[in-house]
């Protein structure tokens, strides 16, 4: 048994102090979330690269957070309606992600003999661990960039690198077969990182979670399956306590 | 020279759902018995405890509960000429480890087996001639009745605290409820779970067009209940975190909050986990097992002897236990020889979803049971003569969690990533129900396990080899359904649907999560030539050596197997107390 584990704390102290929501309650929630993030729009956005400036990558090196941070940057746009992978901070995510259990392929049969060449239906059969497959992979797909259009995908423009993007999705960047599942790993990791408890490192201030409506780890919703059909009224909690 | 320890009576495989039947029944019949558990030990407190335990991440997407390829896995190919290749990482299917089994993070859908299903070749043979049943297809009896596995179903669903409204008690159609299934004795133990909107709207929709839609049985509990361990769950508080999670609440059904609170102060009870066991030992005569050997958490092979072993794994590890110990005589698909490994079948689903723009579902108001279902086009209403299949389906609108990494169901045509995902995303999170077929899977001839020629597990034994395909029957099966659901769908007239099934030649893909219920290989009978068990589940070779769980079905079920491998373990363990123990030897 671990002896590290926090006791359990009751998912009472969590839940509002009344079963439905009423109006004192509702903006305490909106003055103490994120107030600079939250603002959306350009303030926002630099507020958040000024932070993603601050991280110190765990796994990836100057070249590959570059790309990281450029790549989540089109997949999850920062313009338009609602923050985008920079606010989230999801590039802290994937570095985090890359150095743990799933980089390493910790979890995963990774004995030979491999054939990267079946199927895809076949599933993952790479001899690469995701970590890996990213660091060959960045490299192959800047030098494509470098080749093709003159520079590495990080300092391309937005329409350029979208469209670098829809190349590699569709499988026609050249990359070798060991390294295929490389654009879907990077796009799970991204939705992932937008979208997964903010202790990973990603959602920054639960801004995924109130994107869509989603109230995170609350856990309880027994009074509200016989009152379906009206909008559901309270923010996010996470599982640190914080409040959105 | 493995070390050897003290013999006990018997020696149980596995501390999942049967696993905790069986050591129950058997410890309270007086033996000592010992169960040994691959995986780690595991209780709701402290490991399913709030507010860990709500986590998509770890344990919805990377899977945390779940047995780790990189500790054990299988491989898999497509038909008798492909190499087959290893199942890497957890997708189709994931296959539980540690204390408690699949039995933790199931979503709790407790269904009974139609007694058509129970005898389908005599079904189909005497309903619509044997010439329905195409020559590759091996569907057989199981070799039990619903009359007689009744009475058990019954138990299991106390055990549980079902939650459910009856459709047929003793031949009376109750209102409410499935007028299909099989006549029960008396009445769920708990009143259905409250019916979410979208359950509401699929059901006025069958129902306007004559179906007869009843809520799902459920192991998310609706109320309290103490069962006749003295185990106590609480109702259900829809969560949303429920499959592939551990229950923080005590209001899912599970080894641990039905029989092990209760079985751990048994004396003669004992378990070991992280000790693995690779090998059942046999007699110099090969008609009895001396005991199992394992490895303990220190990677030390350890020899345990005894005078009773169950294997009560996972399906797919009783079948590779069966294999690598020489029990039985292993099934080759060419000649149609042999029997263990034969008949193995998976499940074929398939989905339509609705969008609706002016709806809030609040999906994250879930439980892993709360759906309305429809049974009318089940395995004993369709006509097989007349549509050209062997098969069936429930259909259901089931909302089970919102957890937004794997539950965004997007319109079609929304973009995968950019802008227009993330405007998809706000626009569409809570704004989609779902229709869904769940249905069966016919055995086949060229679908099996055995051992894998080139791969092998971390103790040097060749990995267990799968080879399964989809075949014509059953996606002709769910083309029939596909027809039923999109009628229902287009009734219901949504902003915008998409439909999900497998069509004309599709393959077996190991990517997306499909359905634990894997099933068959170690199949029950009354044929020792066609089967791996008898009646009882006991090995027809060596008669101290039971084998519990899905690996005894002939072909898959329509329904979760859960409610039916309860009921089975149950019913074997009352053969091994009132016959076997008093006179060991084979029960058939």
């Amino acid at each position: 048994m671990n002896d590290d584990r926090q006791p359990p704390t009751t998912w009472h102290a969590l839940k509002p102090p009344e079963s439905r929501p009423n109006r004192r309650f509702m903006l305490k929630a909106a003055v103490g979330s994120g107030a600079v993030l939250l603002a959306g729009g350009p303030s926002a956005t630099q507020a958040a690269k000024a932070l993603l400036d601050e991280y110190k990558p765990v796994y990836f090196s100057g070249a590959e957070w570059a790309f990281v941070r450029a790549a989540c940057a089109r997949l999850i746009p920062s313009g338009g309606d609602g923050p985008g992978a920079i606010e989230a901070q999801v590039p802290v995510f994937i570095d985090r992600q890359m150095a743990g259990d799933f980089g390493k392929g910790s979890d995963w049969f990774m004995g030979g003999p491999h054939d990267p060449n079946a199927d895809p239906q076949r599933g993952f059969q790479s001899p690469l661990a995701p970590a890996q497959i990213y660091r060959e992979a960045i490299a192959a797909v800047d030098g494509w960039c470098t080749l093709n259009k003159g520079k590495p995908f990080a300092v391309l423009d937005e329409a350029a690198q979208d469209e670098v993007l829809k190349t590699l999705q569709a499988g026609q960047l050249g990359l070798r077969a060991e390294l295929r599942d490389f654009f879907t790993f990077l796009l799970q990791n991204t939705k992932e990182g937008f979208l997964a408890d903010p202790m990973y490192g990603g959602n920054h201030q639960m801004v995924g979670w109130k994107h869509i409506g989603f109230p995170g780890a609350r856990g309880a919703y027994l009074e509200w399956a016989n009152d379906q059909g009206k909008p559901y009224p309270l923010g996010p909690v996470a599982i640190s306590g914080e409040r959105g | 020279m493995a070390r050897q320890e003290k013999k006990t009576d018997a020696v149980i495989v596995g501390l999942g759902w049967t696993g905790s039947i069986l050591a129950m029944e058997l410890a309270e019949a007086g033996l000592q018995v010992l169960a040994l558990e691959r995986g780690e030990d595991r209780d709701t407190v402290p490991d399913f405890a709030y507010p860990r335990m709500i986590d998509e991440l770890k344990y919805g997407i990377r899977l945390k509960l779940m047995n780790r390829p990189a500790d054990s896995t299988l491989t898999i190919r497509r038909s008798l000429q492909e190499t087959a290749l290893p199942y890497r990482v957890l997708g189709s299917f994931l296959p539980g480890n540690g204390v408690g089994g699949a039995g933790v993070h199931w979503n709790g859908h407790t269904w009974r087996a139609l007694p058509e299903e129970l005898r389908l070749r005599s079904y189909v043979t005497e309903k619509f001639g044997a010439k329905v049943i195409g020559p590759d297809l091996t569907i057989a009896d199981w070799g039990v009745t619903y009359d007689e596995l009744e009475p058990y179903f019954d138990r299991f669903e106390y055990v549980c605290g079902i939650s459910g409204q009856a459709g047929n008690l003793g031949g009376q159609t109750q209102a409410g409820g499935n007028p299909f299934e099989g006549p029960r004795k008396r009445a769920y133990p708990l009143p259905p779970l409250p019916t979410l909107l979208n359950g509401k709207m699929f059901g006025d929709a069958a129902k306007a067009m004559g179906y007869h839609p009843f809520p799902l049985p459920s192991a998310n509990l609706s109320d309290t209940w103490t069962n006749e361990y003295g185990m106590q769950l609480g109702p259900c508080n829809f969560c949303g975190f429920c499959e592939r999670f551990g229950c923080i609440n005590y209001s899912k059904s599970a080894p641990q909050t039905c029989i092990l609170g209760a079985l751990k102060h048994k004396p003669n009870f004992s378990y070991r986990t992280r000790a693995e066991v690779i090998r059942v030992e046999l007699s110099a005569d090969r008609k009895t097992a001396t005991g199992v050997t394992y490895v303990d958490d220190q990677g030390e092979e350890v020899f345990q002897p005894a005078d009773l072993v169950i294997l009560a794994a996972y399906q797919f590890y009783n079948v590779h236990l069966l294999l690598l110990s020489g029990i039985g005589k292993p099934y080759v698909a060419e000649t149609g020889e042999g029997v263990v490994g034969k008949n193995y079948a998976y499940q074929m689903s398939g989905g339509t979803s609705l969008f609706f723009k002016n709806v809030n579902f609040n999906p994250f108001v879930g439980a892993g049971s709360s759906a309305m279902v429809i049974d009318d086009f089940s395995m004993n209403q369709v006509d097989f003569g007349r549509e050209g299949f062997i098969g069936g389906s429930y259909i259901s609108s089931g909302q089970f969690n919102g957890r937004p990494i794997a539950s965004m169901p997007l319109p079609p045509g929304t973009p995968a990533w950019g802008a227009g995902w993330k405007q998809g995303i706000k626009d569409w999170y809570g704004h989609s129900m779902s229709i869904g077929s769940h249905g069966s899977n016919m055995s086949c001839r060229d679908c099996y396990l055995d051992l894998d020629p080139t791969y092998r597990n971390k103790y040097g034994q060749p990995k267990l080899r799968m080879t399964f395909d989809w075949k014509p029957n059953d996606i002709r099966m769910t083309q029939f359904m596909r027809s039923k659901i999109e009628a229902i769908a287009r009734s219901m007239n949504p902003t915008h649907w998409a439909s999900g099934y497998k069509g004309e030649g599709a393959h077996y893909d190991v990517r997306p999560y499909q359905t634990t219920h894997n099933v068959g290989g170690a199949i029950m009978g009354t044929d020792p030539t066609q089967s791996a068990v008898n009646r009882y589940l006991q090995s027809w070779d060596v008669h101290n050596v039971f084998v519990m769980g899905s690996s005894a079905f002939p072909q898959n079920l329509q329904y979760n197997p859960t409610g039916t491998v309860g009921a089975l373990a149950y019913w074997s363990a009352r053969a091994i107390r009132q016959d076997y123990l008093k006179n060991p030897r084979p029960l058939a």
